[in-house]
């Protein structure tokens, strides 16, 4: 077929930032996919809880070490918001400073989710209660553990030759926009473990 | 300066060197384990899908034979249990999903004017993982360790109690691997669709395939979650004792029944949409005419998809759910008829006073018309509880299905085979032949399935290894199974003309049919880069709009994969961006995850130390190279 030559488009940036870039509606995606799985399992949580004749059919979990898990994330929402900030200037001394305790950050719920599940005083196999509560409370440990795998990869690489590059503010970035989602999907499994058999 | 190397002002000859120095796939083995190309990934997925269709023909003529006579011997109960189950399973997760969304893989970058998918290194991936999924499957059948529950597998068959050993822990990872798969390309295509549209292409010039497309993905999205989910929770109680299914312990029977058909019944959209989509696309080029109602046909295909999450609950109507909401779900299956038969009608005034040319795409699509409608008939009938309550469980609705699958999406598939084969293989396939197996299949396949209906009626169950001579079963049973001969005489010539086509069919050039997308703009096959330059586009139809001359843009640099962002919904470019080189990650990350799913068979450890190579692989993949690819 004829060409007809009608724009010319060597103006462009050489990578998109933001919504111009893939990754960034591919994280969305993902956001998608797992949001709605988190969804369900806190559908099966409430379905199951409705047909038991009593619910929760033992005493509720501790406070203590849950609740110690939430205020650590919702700590984290301020460095965060701060590394997305560096993100945007492309600060690379703060960007590294940010990772770094964005690390922390990730690594402190992790072991405080280790006396989370002794403290649920239920085994996964001590009736369906028992059940679901150690597949959402799994399911959120998953993502806490993916993202800090993914953090400290990308930690490491902002020390490295391949560090100044807006391509790779542009994955911090998507690293930021991540962890707000895996903080805002553990409080919904948070009032349902702990605050919902108080009700 | 490398990065000053343009496309502005090259001759078309000095700039395809130039694309394929970037683009070209390595030669040898491994260029094929490691390319990334959407047209390379997408054929291999179809002709795999297609490998899976002949496979499970085959287990639909085993039982075929079966039930040709009463008490026949050629499959034992226990053998026709795993017969039944793989040829669902395989029909439903091996074939129809994956070669639906394979020919979004192969032609929705095509069609929206782009060089590669979004995320080509993730869709290799997904490839890869849906191979394993799908020998693990058969090989597990081979070794007489198929699953045998249906493919549903209600619990509590298929829980620890009734399934011993390892044949339902087989199907609930196969969902996993299928689920993996469809679920990365769905990411895929969104992001292609929404950001990868070449400049001008706005929403509401974008073709009805690419809609259809970007509907089915979204689809895919949010229901695939609920039976990986449902899969995941019935391995645990088959591993380690959770009692998500078991009543005894506060668990639920009919909780399975929700999670897997919240995702069982958008599934079968997730299979027709895209079917729907084709029709459309079909009509218009034998037509020569846009098709009537484009925004009529837009909000259908979302209508659909939206009330696609609606209806799960008609496949439980005999489980003693509340009167109430058996009431709603029965007015929700019959609101899906609205925008299907909205459809129906605008492809009708398409067709009014077109005179279309009856080429053999154009004769499937008169098949699906045909039966679709048969099959979405029944299907408002089975939505009524009462009628629903004497059919269910069956022939009636082993019927139905097969109209709405095999009419309503396999037709339409088969049509676009035909229609797109040029584009796949640079040649016309056989028309004559393509007649033939066209009348042969359409023949075939109303008279095995419409005696099933009646069989339904006559109160012949589903799922029944054989049945006693005192029954008035014999007769229609013998007439199907026969006339099940003549559909796979059907489908063998379609085998044979494609493969026949495909060596020795007439050269195609790059528009046969004279149709007005995009993909139609390139040459047959495309070169690995797709468009040498990006077109531009000023309408839906834009190759009959342009009068033998395409618009297109330059300034793209030719010493790495670049390709063009554009905004969500008016397509103005904002970015060059660019497109990831062939990787053998893809593949080994591949092979790691599968270990990893097969392994967790067998012990929940596996998790653990499984996750450890496929974190190294993902690594792997991800870790930037400096390559040009990188630089931004």
């Amino acid at each position: 077929m004829r060409q007809r030559v009608v724009a010319d488009l060597s103006g462009l940036p050489i990578s998109g930032e933001r919504h111009s870039s893939p990754s960034w509606w591919g994280t969305l995606a993902f956001m998608l996919i797992e949001g709605t799985g988190f969804a369900l399992a806190i559908g099966i949580y409430l379905y199951l809880a409705a047909l038991a004749p009593a619910w929760p059919p033992v005493m509720p979990p501790d406070l203590a070490a849950g609740t110690g898990v939430t205020l650590v994330l919702l700590a984290s929402l301020l460095p965060n918001a701060l590394l997305s900030r560096w993100t945007d200037a492309q600060d690379l001394r703060r960007v590294r400073l940010g990772l770094l305790v964005m690390l922390g950050f990730g690594l402190v719920p992790l072991l405080l989710r280790i006396l989370e599940f002794g403290a649920l005083n239920l085994r996964w196999d001590d009736g369906a209660h028992g059940s679901i509560i150690w597949f959402l409370l799994g399911l959120h440990t998953a993502h806490l553990l993916s993202d800090l795998v993914e953090t400290a990869v990308l930690a490491a690489l902002m020390f490295t030759r391949h560090a100044d590059n807006p391509r790779r503010f542009g994955d911090v970035r998507d690293e930021v926009v991540y962890w707000y989602f895996v903080v805002a999907t553990w409080l919904p499994i948070y009032g349902c473990i702990y605050w919902a058999p108080r009700l | 300066m490398t990065h000053d190397r343009r496309d502005t002002g090259l001759g078309d000859l000095a700039l395809e060197a130039a694309l394929r120095r970037v683009w070209a796939a390595a030669h040898g083995l491994w260029g094929l384990l490691a390319t990334v190309d959407h047209k390379a990934i997408g054929r291999r997925y179809i002709a795999t899908a297609f490998g899976f269709l002949i496979l499970g023909g085959l287990l639909a003529l085993a039982m075929r034979w079966q039930l040709s006579h009463p008490e026949a011997r050629l499959l034992d109960p226990d053998r026709y249990n795993q017969v039944f189950t793989m040829h669902g399973s395989n029909m439903m997760f091996l074939f129809a999903v994956p070669v639906m969304e394979a020919m979004g893989v192969y032609f929705v970058p095509l069609m929206v004017g782009t060089r590669n998918i979004a995320f080509p290194r993730l869709n290799a991936f997904s490839y890869w993982v849906y191979l394993a999924g799908g020998l693990l499957l058969w090989g597990a059948f081979l070794l007489e360790m198929g699953p045998d529950v249906g493919w549903f597998a209600y619990v509590p068959l298929s829980g620890p109690q009734y399934s011993a050993g390892k044949r339902a822990d087989i199907w609930a990872q196969m969902i996993t691997f299928t689920e993996i798969s469809a679920l990365a390309v769905a990411v895929g295509l969104v992001v292609t669709v929404f950001k990868q549209r070449a400049p001008g292409m706005t929403l509401d010039r974008m073709p009805l395939f690419v809609w259809a497309m970007l509907v089915t993905a979204f689809v895919v999205i949010l229901a695939m979650p609920a039976v990986v989910t449902a899969s995941t929770a019935l391995i645990l109680d088959r591993l380690v004792g959770t009692h998500f299914f078991n009543p005894a312990e506060g668990g639920d029977v009919l909780l399975w029944q929700h999670l897997f058909w919240f995702f069982g019944h958008p599934e079968v959209y997730i299979i027709f949409i895209p079917a729907v989509g084709m029709v459309s696309t079909i009509i218009a080029t034998f037509c020569r005419r846009p098709v009537f109602g484009y925004l009529a046909m837009v909000l259908a295909l979302v209508g659909i998809g939206l009330l696609a999450f609606g209806l799960w609950v008609h496949h439980m109507f005999t489980t003693g759910l509340p009167r109430l909401g058996e009431s709603f779900f029965t007015a929700s299956s019959m609101a899906i008829a609205v925008p299907s038969g909205l459809q129906i009608f605008c492809w009708l005034a398409t067709l009014w006073g077109a005179r279309p040319r009856l080429a053999v795409p154009m004769l499937y699509v008169l098949a699906f018309l045909f039966t679709f409608v048969l099959g979405g008939m029944t299907g408002v009938m089975v939505a009524s509880v009462p009628l629903d309550t004497q059919l269910h469980d069956s022939y009636f609705v082993v019927a139905h299905f097969h109209y709405v699958l095999i009419g309503g999406a396999v037709f339409p598939l088969l049509g676009a085979i035909h229609y797109w084969f040029p584009k796949l293989t640079g040649r016309m396939m056989g028309a004559r032949p393509g007649r033939w197996e066209c009348l042969l299949v359409f023949a075939g396949f109303n008279l095995t399935f419409f005696p099933m209906h009646i069989l339904g009626l006559w109160g012949m169950p589903r799922r029944v290894y054989t049945y006693q001579p005192e029954l008035p079963w014999a007769g229609l049973n013998l007439f199907a199974s026969l006339s099940a001969v003549l559909l796979a005489a059907g489908f063998l010539l379609f085998f044979w003309n494609a493969w026949r086509s495909a060596r020795h069919g007439a050269p195609a050039g790059e528009n046969p049919w004279g149709a007005p997308t995009l993909e139609w703009a390139t040459a047959s096959p495309p070169p690995p880069w797709n468009f040498t330059r990006i077109p531009v586009v000023g309408s839906a139809s834009p190759l009959w709009d342009s009068m033998g001359e395409l618009t297109v843009a330059e300034g793209l640099r030719t010493d790495r994969r670049e390709l063009l962002v554009t905004s969500v919904m008016d397509a103005t470019p904002e970015a060059r961006e660019s497109s990831p080189q062939d990787s053998i990650w893809p593949l080994l990350a591949a092979i790691a995850t599968s270990v990893m799913l097969v392994w967790s068979i067998f012990t929940p450890w596996a998790v653990v130390w499984g996750s450890i190579p496929i974190a190294v692989t993902l690594i792997g993949w991800f870790w930037p190279r400096g390559t040009p690819e990188d630089e931004s």
